[in-house]
C-alpha cells in the first residue's frame, strides 16, 4: 500500500540538529573560535569578504566557521546577511595611490619609485608541507624581522609613469561621469559598462575569474599582459555626511589592486599604445586581483575595436556566470523535485519510443 | 484599544515585516505593476539576495514578500504537493518573518506561491498565484544573448520560436515539448508559463486570479492579469493538445487531474496518483474512492 512521504518539516528539523553535530565535529577537539578564524585562515576570510560584498572580518569568520569552511556557502551566507543592511552613506572614491603599502611588486621595470616590496606572499616559499605547523604545542609566536628605514607614505602606480610619454591610454577621473552603476541594486544590463563589469568581476568566483584569465594566456585571447604593478595594504575610507559637507576618514581598509598592461595594435586612427586592464578586492586576494585585471582587459574588447572571438571576450558569457551564489543555487537547485517536469518527459518518451517502433515494422512490412 | 482588536500579528522582529525592507519592496511593487501593465513583458528588477538558495524560489518569495499583508493566508506548493521540503521550508520562512496564516486549502489561500504546477481547482477573483521561474526567458534556448533576446521581443519577432516547433513536427510528426510550453500572452508577448506541465497552460487563459513571476536570478518579473488571453503556440494542423492518462488516481480516482507515477517494486510495478495533493484529499474526503485507495483515510497520504 502506496503511503507518500509526508513529515518534510520533520526531516528538515532534523537535518538542522545533524549538520550541528557534524559542523561540531568530536567535541573532544577544543571547538574553533571565530577569533582564531579572522587571525589564522585570514586569506580564507578575505575571499569570503570580496565574494560576499562585505568588508567585515568577524561576520566573514563567522560565515566560515557556519559553512564548516565550505567558502562559496560561506559567501552566501553573507551576501544574505548584506541584503538587510541599511545603506548609510557612499564613499568617495578609495586614493589606492596613498595606501601604506605592505605589498608591491612590478614586472614591468626592474626597480621603480618607492621600491619593490615583497612582503607577506607564498611566492617564494617551496610548497613543501610544514610539519612543524602540526605540533601539539603549535608554531609558537614567530616575528619577523623590521626594515631599517620605513616604506614610502605614499606610492606613484607605476602604470601612471608610462602616461608621461603617452605611451599608456590615460586613466583620468570624469568629474562628469553619472552615480556607478549599482550591481546590488539594479539588475546586469547589456552592453555593460566598466563599472558594471569591474563590480560583477570584484564579486565573481575566483575559480571561474582564474580560469577565464588563464585561457586568454593559452591562446582563447590575445592580449599579452605584463603585470604592471600588483600592490596590497591599507587605504583610508572617506564619506562626506550631508550634515557636513566635507570629507571625514571612517577609517582604513584592507585591499589588493592590479594594474595588467597590454598590447594594443591600434588603427587607423589611434597610434599604438599600451592599454589596462584593472583589478580591485578587499583583503589580500593576489591571484583574484590579478585574473580579474585580465580578464577586464579582455572584456574592453568592443571599446578597441576588437573582434571578440573568445570565451573571455564575451561580456553576457563572461558577467552573467561570474556569481557563484547565482551558479551554486542554480546548480543544487537540480537537487529539488521534478517529477512533475519528469513525468512529462516519461510519457512523451514511452510515446516517441512507440511511434518509433511501429514506424520500424511498417517498413519492414513494406 | 478595544477587546476587539485582534491580537497583533506575531513575526521575528529582528527583521522587517515580510523579511524584505520597505524600500525594496516598494521597488519590486513598481515592477509588478509595469508587469500587470504589459502582460507578458519581463520587466527587470533589482533582485535581491534572499536567504535562499538561488534555483529555489528567490524570484517567488520576492514577490510574496512585497503583495503579503499580515492578514493574508499563505498557500505554497512544489510540484502540485504542499508537503515537499522546499514548500515547506517556503511556508516555514513566511510564518517566520511575516507570522501570517498558511493554508493547503486552495479555496482558503488569498495568495498562492507555486513551483511546477497550478492547482486543479479553479481559482478566484482575488487569489494571487505567484509562480517561481527558473528562466524567464523563452527564447533563451534558442538565442543565448539577452540582448538579442530583447529585441526579438521589441519587434515580437518570434519565428524561431515557430520554427522550433516546427522541427519537432518535422521530426516527431508532433511537436514534443512537454513543459515549460510557450504561450502568447495579450496577442503580444511570447512568455514562458514557467516549467508547468503543458497540462496546466489552458487553466492560464481568462483566469480570474492574478499570476506573477518572479524570476529571482535572473532579476525578471512578470504578469498576467485576470481574463487575460493566453494562447499555447501551435500550428492549425497541429493544435495545441495536453497529457492525458490511460489510468485514473488509484487513491480518488480522479480521471482530469494530472498525474505523478509512483513506482512500488523494482518488477515495473507502479501506480499514478494526483500531483495536487490537496485536490487528492478533498476528493477522497468527498467519498472518491482510487483502486488503491483507502475510504475516508485522509492520512493516507
Amino acid at each position: 500500500m502506496y503511503v507518500a512521504v509526508k513529515g518534510g518539516g520533520k526531516a528538515i528539523l532534523n537535518s538542522h540538529e545533524l549538520i550541528a553535530e557534524t559542523r561540531r565535529g568530536d567535541p573532544a577537539v577544543p571547538e574553533l573560535s571565530t577569533r582564531q578564524i579572522a587571525n589564522q585562515l585570514g586569506l580564507a576570510v578575505d575571499r569570503v569578504m570580496a565574494e560576499g560584498s562585505i568588508c567585515d572580518r568577524d561576520l566573514a569568520a563567522l560565515a566560515i566557521k557556519q559553512a564548516q569552511g565550505d567558502l562559496v556557502e560561506a559567501i552566501f551566507l553573507l551576501r544574505a546577511y548584506r541584503t538587510t543592511l541599511p545603506r548609510l552613506a557612499m564613499s568617495e572614491p578609495i586614493d589606492t595611490a596613498r595606501m601604506l603599502v605592505r605589498r608591491r611588486v612590478s614586472a614591468a621595470y626592474k626597480d621603480i619609485p618607492g621600491g619593490q616590496v615583497l612582503g607577506p606572499t607564498y611566492d617564494y616559499t617551496h610548497r613543501l608541507l610544514d610539519f612543524a605547523l602540526m605540533a601539539e604545542e603549535g608554531a609558537g609566536a614567530p616575528v619577523a624581522p623590521m626594515g631599517d628605514a620605513p616604506l614610502d607614505e605614499g606610492m606613484p602606480h607605476v602604470a601612471d609613469l608610462l602616461d608621461y610619454e603617452g605611451l599608456i591610454e590615460p586613466e583620468l577621473a570624469d568629474p562628469e561621469a553619472p552615480e556607478p552603476f549599482d550591481l546590488t541594486r539594479e539588475p546586469m544590463s547589456f552592453p555593460a559598462g566598466r563599472d558594471q563589469r569591474l563590480q560583477n568581476l570584484a564579486r565573481g568566483d575566483e575559480g571561474y575569474v582564474l580560469a577565464l584569465a588563464y585561457s586568454t594566456q593559452r591562446g582563447f585571447g590575445g592580449n599579452h599582459p605584463f603585470a604592471g604593478e600588483i600592490r596590497m595594504g591599507e587605504v583610508g575610507v572617506e564619506i562626506v555626511p550631508e550634515e557636513l559637507g566635507f570629507a571625514i576618514d571612517i577609517g582604513d581598509i584592507t585591499v589588493s589592486e592590479c594594474h595588467m598592461i597590454n598590447q594594443f595594435e591600434g588603427s587607423a586612427e589611434k597610434a599604438p599604445q599600451f592599454t589596462r586592464g584593472y583589478g580591485l578586492s578587499f583583503g589580500h586576494n593576489e591571484r583574484k586581483v590579478m585574473a580579474m585585471s585580465m580578464v577586464d582587459r579582455a572584456l574592453r574588447a568592443r571599446e578597441f575595436g576588437e573582434i571578440a572571438r573568445y570565451p573571455a571576450q564575451d561580456e553576457e558569457f563572461v558577467l552573467y556566470h561570474a556569481d557563484n551564489v547565482e551558479a551554486a543555487g542554480f546548480v543544487s537547485h537540480l537537487k529539488l523535485p521534478h517529477y512533475v517536469d519528469f513525468q512529462g518527459e516519461l510519457n512523451l518518451l514511452r510515446q516517441l519510443r512507440r511511434e518509433h517502433d511501429e514506424r520500424q515494422l511498417r517498413e519492414a512490412a513494406e | 484599544m478595544s477587546a476587539a482588536m485582534p491580537a497583533p500579528v506575531q513575526w521575528d522582529t529582528a527583521y522587517n515585516f515580510a523579511y524584505l525592507d520597505e524600500q525594496t519592496k516598494r521597488m519590486i511593487r513598481r515592477a509588478i505593476l509595469k508587469a500587470v501593465a504589459v502582460p507578458g513583458y519581463q520587466v527587470p528588477f533589482g533582485g535581491r539576495e534572499m536567504p535562499l538558495a538561488y534555483g529555489w524560489g528567490t524570484g517567488g518569495i520576492q514577490v510574496t514578500a512585497s503583495v503579503i499583508g499580515p492578514d493574508d493566508t499563505l498557500k505554497v506548493i512544489d510540484q502540485g504537493a504542499d508537503d515537499t521540503t522546499n514548500a515547506v521550508s517556503i511556508r516555514r520562512f513566511f510564518e517566520r518573518v511575516a507570522g501570517v496564516a498558511t493554508t493547503e486549502a486552495t479555496e482558503e489561500a488569498d495568495i498562492i506561491q507555486t513551483r511546477h504546477r497550478i492547482p486543479e481547482a479553479e481559482l478566484a477573483e482575488g487569489q494571487v498565484l505567484v509562480y517561481q521561474v527558473p528562466q524567464p526567458e523563452p527564447l533563451r534556448r534558442l538565442e543565448p544573448r539577452e540582448a538579442e533576446t530583447r529585441k526579438m521581443h521589441g519587434y515580437a519577432e518570434y519565428g524561431l520560436m515557430h520554427v522550433n516547433l516546427y522541427e519537432d513536427i518535422a521530426r516527431y510528426g508532433h511537436i514534443a515539448t512537454t513543459y515549460g510550453y510557450p504561450v502568447m500572452v495579450n496577442g503580444r508577448y511570447l512568455m514562458s508559463p514557467s516549467p508547468i506541465p503543458k497540462f496546466d497552460n489552458p487553466k492560464m487563459r481568462d483566469m480570474k486570479a492574478l499570476q506573477l513571476f518572479g524570476a529571482g536570478r535572473e532579476k525578471r518579473i512578470y504578469a498576467i492579469p485576470p481574463y487575460t488571453s493566453v494562447k499555447s503556440l501551435d500550428f492549425e494542423d497541429h493544435p495545441f493538445t495536453v497529457q492525458s492518462w490511460d489510468d485514473c488516481c488509484a487513491l480518488c480516482g480522479a480521471t482530469d487531474s494530472y498525474l505523478d507515477e509512483v513506482i512500488l517494486d523494482d518488477r515495473g510495478g507502479k501506480m499514478f496518483v494526483c500531483s495536487d495533493t490537496h485536490y487528492c484529499g478533498q476528493r477522497r474526503a468527498d467519498g472518491h474512492v482510487g483502486p488503491q485507495g483507502v475510504p475516508g483515510v485522509e492520512e493516507a497520504r
